[in-house]
């Protein structure tokens, strides 16, 4: 289990965390999300030794490590823009943990080989990092953490360096690895669909504080607060209330405690229908439809619709979740 | 030049009409060419020219005559003395400039500027203000003067002097080269190398020192050139004996006063096979460490 407790971190006059606490399951696959600047990656960081805390104290496997250096840590950490040593081939890269740590050379040369298989980077040892693509780097970056046996495996912003389409396929295999090598695993992200397809627990901080820590659906349906609600998923804001889009129902005719609107756009994305409102008061929403949902209501922009929200009436649909 | 011409036409023609892209893609060639034109003379006017008359002023005389001129005890005295001297600055200022620049790039120290101002101080300060400033430290009147006499030390007029005279003029070199590469590297190399379980002086060794080597090669190339090859402040503080303090540049010189204008090129062909070598070496020990 990874413990921090009571962690304040301050640059300058800025409190990156501010009294957070957090316990990590062992073997579990954790997400910290949030926006940027709310701490995540320091948290991180402080997890992994890269920076000292101000006060409080991490815990790694039942050993207070607060003023354990990094190097002595027994950490995996895989960075952003992917760290790989430049002047040294795949197979030193993934090599330095164990040439660090002086293992006999066949089997440094073994480890390396079975690493490189798993990542998908087998007869990529003699290439250098700028031979590689960065999803290949990264993937690289990966086997090198692990090639220490870590007991904890810490991604900061792994793929945020890379495009949308090698992104999703870095995702499902790190699920996948996870599932084989079942390291404990914390991945920071400021991508909520990132943390909701990985993450088996999400924490999400904001301005130096934990504002809610939870299973993905379970942040999605039952959001602490409207932050956590509005960074899990789009929201639209009805009277007082947020919703989510696809909470919203529109009916042809009035009802009890139905709200008047306009239709301003109708948009066509595929199976799913996003109509922009604009609701008696002024504000403008947007619902979420499925296709034969509106083709049933024979949308049109100007048209008068009538809305209700989860809360508003007797028939409320009951939330369902997108994860 | 009729491309040129052409060429010229365009600039104010502005290239609007669809039959401009082929003479827009001739005056780009010709402005490519007449760019590597101007740059080649003017290496050839700066550069190869001086030397080449150098070079071929040294051998005009036959290479017996060269051999006699390099040969004479001053001379060779002044060759040893040059390298002596090199091979003991240009080692330290090269370490001294790797710590120097690892502190103002990965440091948070305060003074930062003041550190960097001062290291500059050498490029602004003429090198005969610098020889007379150890001359007031470390000469027979200065500040230590006396106290180094009684210890029966002198620095002034020997060895010690040439070597600390040397030293501050090539002191920012290595910072020079170094800082800029360390700040584009970044330090997450060294992090990455830190959570791997590397301690400092491994990460100095295996990851900061390889990523860094091209900075600390050219640092050290242009140390040497400017220790061999500086005049004024060694003039200073050496006292130009004969075959004791005289280094090859203040051999040349000498030479260059006395009317013996065959031995001062020869001396000068020397000092240019020193900077030859260096680089040479230079360049060999960067390929080993690429391959090792």
């Amino acid at each position: 289990m990874i413990a921090a407790t009571d962690v304040t971190k301050r640059f300058g006059d800025f409190v990156a965390l501010d009294h957070v606490s957090v316990d990590i399951a062992s073997g579990s696959l954790t997400a910290l999300l949030g926006p940027s600047g709310s701490g995540k990656s320091t948290l991180l960081r402080v997890i992994a030794g890269l920076e000292a805390p101000d006060a409080g104290a991490v815990v790694l496997e039942g050993v207070d490590v607060t003023a354990v250096p990094a190097q002595q840590r027994d950490i995996g950490f895989v960075f952003q823009h992917y760290a790989a040593f430049k002047h040294m081939t795949v197979r030193e890269n993934v090599a330095f943990g164990l040439k660090v740590r002086k293992r006999p050379k066949a089997e440094i040369r073994a480890k390396v080989d079975e690493l490189l298989g798993v990542v998908g980077l087998a007869g990529y040892q003699e290439r250098y990092p700028s031979q590689l693509s960065g999803g290949q780097r990264q993937r690289m970056a990966l086997a090198r953490a692990l090639a220490i046996e870590p007991k904890v495996l810490l991604l900061d912003e792994p793929f945020g360096a890379l495009d949308a389409k090698v992104r999703a396929e870095l995702r499902a295999w790190l699920r996948r690895l996870h599932e084989e090598v079942h390291v404990t695993t914390v991945l920071v992200t400021h991508d909520q669909e990132e943390a909701m397809e990985l993450a088996d627990s999400i924490v999400v901080l904001n301005d130096g504080r934990i504002e809610q820590v939870g299973a993905p659906r379970e942040l999605y349906d039952v959001p602490a607060n409207d932050f956590v609600m509005g960074f899990l998923g789009p929201v639209a804001r009805v009277g007082d209330g947020l919703v989510r889009p696809h909470d919203l129902v529109l009916r042809a005719d009035p009802d009890s405690g139905t709200i008047e609107a306009q239709v301003e756009r109708v948009i066509h994305l595929g199976f799913e229908v996003r109509v922009v409102l604009e609701l008696a008061g002024g504000d403008r929403v947007d619902a979420q439809l499925t296709r034969h949902e509106a083709e049933e209501l024979e949308l049109h922009p100007g048209d008068i619709v009538f809305v209700r929200t989860p809360g508003s009436g007797p028939r409320a649909r009951p939330t369902i979740s997108l994860a | 030049m009729t491309d040129r011409g052409a060429g010229a036409g365009h600039v104010t023609g502005g290239g609007g009409s669809p039959q401009a892209a082929r003479p827009d893609r001739v005056r780009e060639r010709a402005g490519r060419v007449s760019l590597r034109l101007v740059a080649l003379a003017y290496l050839g006017a700066v550069l190869l020219v001086p030397v080449g008359v150098v070079l071929y002023k040294t051998f005009e005389p036959g290479p017996g005559a060269v051999w006699d001129s390099i040969t004479t005890p001053a001379a060779t005295h002044a060759f040893w003395l040059t390298v002596e001297v090199a091979a003991i600055a240009v080692p330290l200022n090269a370490i001294f400039g790797i710590i120097t620049a690892l502190v103002l790039v990965r440091s948070r120290i305060r003074g930062k500027r003041i550190l960097e101002a001062l290291i500059d101080l050498p490029f602004a300060v003429s090198p005969v203000v610098v020889g007379l400033a150890l001359v007031l430290l470390y000469g027979r009147n200065g500040w230590f003067g006396p106290a180094l006499s009684d210890a029966g030390i002198q620095i002034i007029f020997s060895l010690p002097g040439i070597v600390l005279a040397t030293i501050f003029v090539c002191l920012p070199f290595v910072v020079r080269e170094v800082a800029p590469v360390l700040r584009e590297v970044g330090d997450e190399q060294e992090q990455a190398a830190a959570t791997l379980g590397a301690g400092r002086w491994q990460t100095f060794w295996r990851i900061t020192l390889p990523s860094i080597r091209w900075g600390v090669i050219y640092g050290v190339v242009l140390s040497t050139a400017r220790a061999v090859g500086e005049y004024g402040a060694v003039s200073v503080v050496s006292g130009k004996i004969s075959g004791e303090t005289d280094t090859l540049t203040l051999l040349v010189e000498k030479r260059f006063n006395n009317f013996d204008l065959a031995g001062a090129y020869a001396a000068s062909a020397l000092l240019a096979l020193i900077a030859l070598v260096t680089l040479l070496v230079m360049s060999l020990l960067n390929r080993r460490g690429r391959t090792a």
